[in-house]
């Protein structure tokens, strides 16, 4: 595959010069549009040209890399440096609640959201270590590729394509909403033309050049996101502390907050309730038991995410994989340790300026985002002076003083909002947008190419047609990824209520799922073909059982399947009344809302539905294992295989079993 | 096997295990001392707190590229290697 045409080989040598130009471009123009906001240019316009630019280069980035060769569009060709592939990586993975909701799920949870920041990057040691290098020494295109070599043929593949439709579905579905919502709310679009804006924005980038053309702009919006993550908060950091680290100056900021806190229930500001959490105190949200779970299981589903997975099919040796995988969690990193100094600094800014204040004093943000329901104030959305001024006076023995508990905001206007709390310029604000922006669109894209792969290259050309000739294959590709596209974003338009909680089912399913048959496939010879499809039809079954029955069907759950009520994880009370829940008239309704008495509320061992893997995992593993042991031993040809994908020397092993070349 | 082969993938085991020990060790044991590391303040940081929101992740990083080195220098040391 090594036949690069000189055009590429050109660009693929001047890599650095051209990102370098390009990163210094997005800071000349953030600098250009500053000045703008200067001369009086309205927010509005501001808003627009951020989007508007941003959209326009991925685009750009999108057409110049248009391919039509296989190996390109699958796996961009095997020749992704593994620097560029780890940015690439880190865009892919971030996505929108990253973005977006991490800072905000810290400041609400305090300690206990910090399973996200650790479940999150850890996974990165089991890529790397268990299973990135031997995928691609394997020389797979897609994730079910390696399944079906390894364990015989397609029902092993169709298992993996299940697996991988179930959780990439919701996934990609949550960040068309996401791009809605951002392109919603910063240039003023209806929501339902956002989402399909911003579908138009994903297509652009992914149809016409694949993974060539998806890794290409990913490398550009990780830029965009992590410039737009970072000026922030070493802005306010700089201003609050003086010093421009803000990883190390929020240390400061965690000492004012517990001070504040203190103050406030000294003055009659807050209530032991409302601080339950003080800021850096563990536990007071998820149990002990239920916080390593979530932690365990979004490391587990890291490390079986087709989407993360194929990233490191595109570089050009299995060296290179593994140095990939270090950079790509260096690239992670860098977000994720700001996080918590985000939430820190969002979380001070408020307690300094805003509890304790008279409520007719409130500053405008509150009422910006008030309007769109995004800020509560004394139990309503502050969508005005007056509309505040009410629901205060409703409350019994308000005095007219803001207190901590009076005071709601949703975490996902939390980063959106915090350049504007801390009274930074708008085009803060802007940039920030616009970073949003590129966390969804670049984690939309790597999930399309990774459910319409699964379609075209797996059951199309693998299982329905392997007669197929190149270029039907790539037409094949571009009409289901298409098709895909417009499903997730009718289903994104119908705004589910569930979407953003699905995304991290999306992780048990995968640890559950396919966790067991990739890991073992490479480091347990023994497992056999019955052994692995019975694995990943348990812990995907039990997994999937859990999340359902928890969340749709509480009913059923406690009457059938011995569930109980989950304990509050500080005074370990149940969180409803089985007796009473159950002997009401909708006890045993099913799909059931969030508001039902029970819904997400029961489970088994007090463990909550986001780590459904605890149970899908074990299971996954013991009937694979058992069933092995119980099945004939995998035959010495396929021995030889195992040993063969263990070694990176050597050619990939897809091509020569196969006799599949890609290009040429 | 040759060999070879076989000293390789015996190498690159107990590497995995080490990884697996650190990765059990930095992503869970340490936060169990959660409560006790943060009486412990460094830098206005409860030593805790700290470790969740920025300690493991450091480690797991460093982890990552000295992982990188090291089976690289296992695989060349067994003539697995890919060539440069």
């Amino acid at each position: 595959m090594a036949n690069a045409s000189a055009d590429k080989g050109g660009f693929l040598n001047n890599l650095g010069r051209i990102y370098a130009i390009y990163t210094g471009g997005f800071f000349g123009f953030i600098f250009l549009v500053g000045i703008l906001e200067q001369l009086g240019v309205g927010q509005k316009y501001l808003g627009y040209m951020f989007m508007g630019l941003t959209i326009l280069v991925y685009a750009f980035i999108g057409i110049v890399s248009r391919t039509s060769d296989v190996g390109e569009y699958y796996v961009a060709g095997r020749t992704v440096p593994a620097f560029y592939n780890g940015m690439a990586t880190g865009a892919d993975w971030m996505s929108a609640a990253s973005f977006i909701g991490m800072a905000g799920s810290l400041y609400l949870l305090g300690y206990d959201g910090l399973a996200f920041v650790l479940g999150w990057t850890g996974g990165y040691v089991l890529v790397a270590v268990l299973i990135a290098p031997f995928l691609r020494k394997f020389g797979a295109y897609t994730v079910p590729d390696f399944l079906a070599a390894r364990y015989g043929g397609n029902m092993a593949r169709l298992c993996g394509v299940i697996v991988l439709l179930a959780c990439s579905f919701t996934y990609v579905v949550a960040q068309i909403f996401g791009t809605g919502l951002i392109a919603q709310r910063f240039i003023g679009l209806d929501f339902t033309v956002a989402v399909y804006v911003g579908l138009a924005g994903i297509l652009v980038c992914s149809m016409l050049g694949g993974m060539k053309a998806v890794t290409w702009t990913q490398v550009a919006q990780y830029i965009v996101l992590i410039v737009a993550y970072l000026i922030p908060v070493v802005w306010m950091s700089a201003k609050k502390f003086g010093v421009p680290v803000p990883q190390l100056s929020y240390g400061q900021a965690l000492q004012s907050i517990s001070q504040l806190e203190q103050e406030f229930v000294q003055k009659g500001l807050a209530t032991q309730a409302s601080l339950s959490t003080t800021h850096t105190a563990p536990f007071s949200r998820y149990s002990p038991a239920n916080y390593f779970w979530l932690i365990f299981c979004l490391m587990v589903g890291t490390a079986s995410l087709p989407h993360v997975l194929m990233r490191y099919f595109t570089t050009p040796s299995v060296r290179e994989a593994r140095q990939s995988v270090a950079w790509s969690l260096l690239f992670i990193f860098l977000l994720y340790f700001t996080a918590p100094a985000y939430a820190a600094f969002s979380k001070l800014e408020v307690y300094s300026t805003l509890i304790g204040k008279n409520i007719a004093d409130l500053p405008q943000w509150v009422y910006s985002w008030g309007k769109l329901g995004l800020v509560n104030i004394c139990g309503k959305a502050a969508a005005s002076a007056e509309a505040v001024k009410a629901s205060c006076a409703a409350l019994a023995g308000h005095t007219g003083v803001l207190r901590l508990q009076d005071f709601g905001i949703n975490p996902d206007v939390v980063v959106i909002s915090t350049p504007e709390i801390a009274g930074l310029p708008y085009v803060i604000t802007g940039l920030v947008a616009a970073g949003g922006l590129a966390a969804a669109l670049s984690t939309a894209d790597g999930l399309l190419l990774a459910l319409a792969n699964a379609l075209s290259h797996d059951i199309y050309y693998k299982m329905i047609n392997p007669n197929a000739p190149t270029k039907q294959r790539l037409v094949i590709s571009r009409v289901l990824l298409v098709i895909v596209a417009i499903a997730a974003a009718w289903t994104a338009a119908q705004r589910p209520a569930d979407i953003l909680a699905m995304v991290a089912w999306a992780f048990s399913l995968a640890a559950g799922g396919l966790f067991p048959a990739l890991v073992l496939g490479v480091w347990w010879k023994r497992t056999t073909k019955q052994g692995a499809i019975a694995g990943i039809l348990a812990g995907f079954g039990v997994t999937l059982l859990y999340l359902l029955v928890t969340r749709y069907f509480p009913g059923f759950g406690v009457k059938y399947l011995g569930m109980t009520a989950l304990l509050n994880p500080i005074t370990w009370a149940p969180v409803v009344d089985l007796k009473v829940a159950m002997a009401a008239a909708n006890a045993m309704d099913g799909w059931v809302t969030l508001a039902h008495p029970m819904a997400s509320k029961v489970g088994w061992f007090n463990i909550n539905n986001i780590s459904a893997a605890a149970f899908g995992l074990p299971v996954g593993f013991a009937v694979m294992i058992v069933v092995s042991l119980m099945t004939p031993a995998p035959s010495a040809e396929l021995q030889r295989f195992i040993d063969e994908v263990r070694k990176p020397r050597g050619k990939t092993l897809m091509e020569e079993k196969s006799g599949l070349v890609a290009s040429h | 096997m040759t060999p070879n082969a076989e000293q390789h993938w015996a190498r690159t085991k107990s590497l995995m295990i080490l990884m697996l020990g650190l990765w059990v060790f930095f992503g869970f044991i340490v936060h169990m001392f959660v409560g006790a590391l943060n009486k412990i303040v460094i830098a206005g940081f409860p030593l805790g707190f700290y470790m969740a929101a920025q300690g493991s992740l450091i480690v797991f990083v460093a982890m990552l590229f000295w992982f990188a080195k090291a089976q690289d220098k296992i695989d060349r040391e067994t003539g697995v290697a890919e060539d440069d």
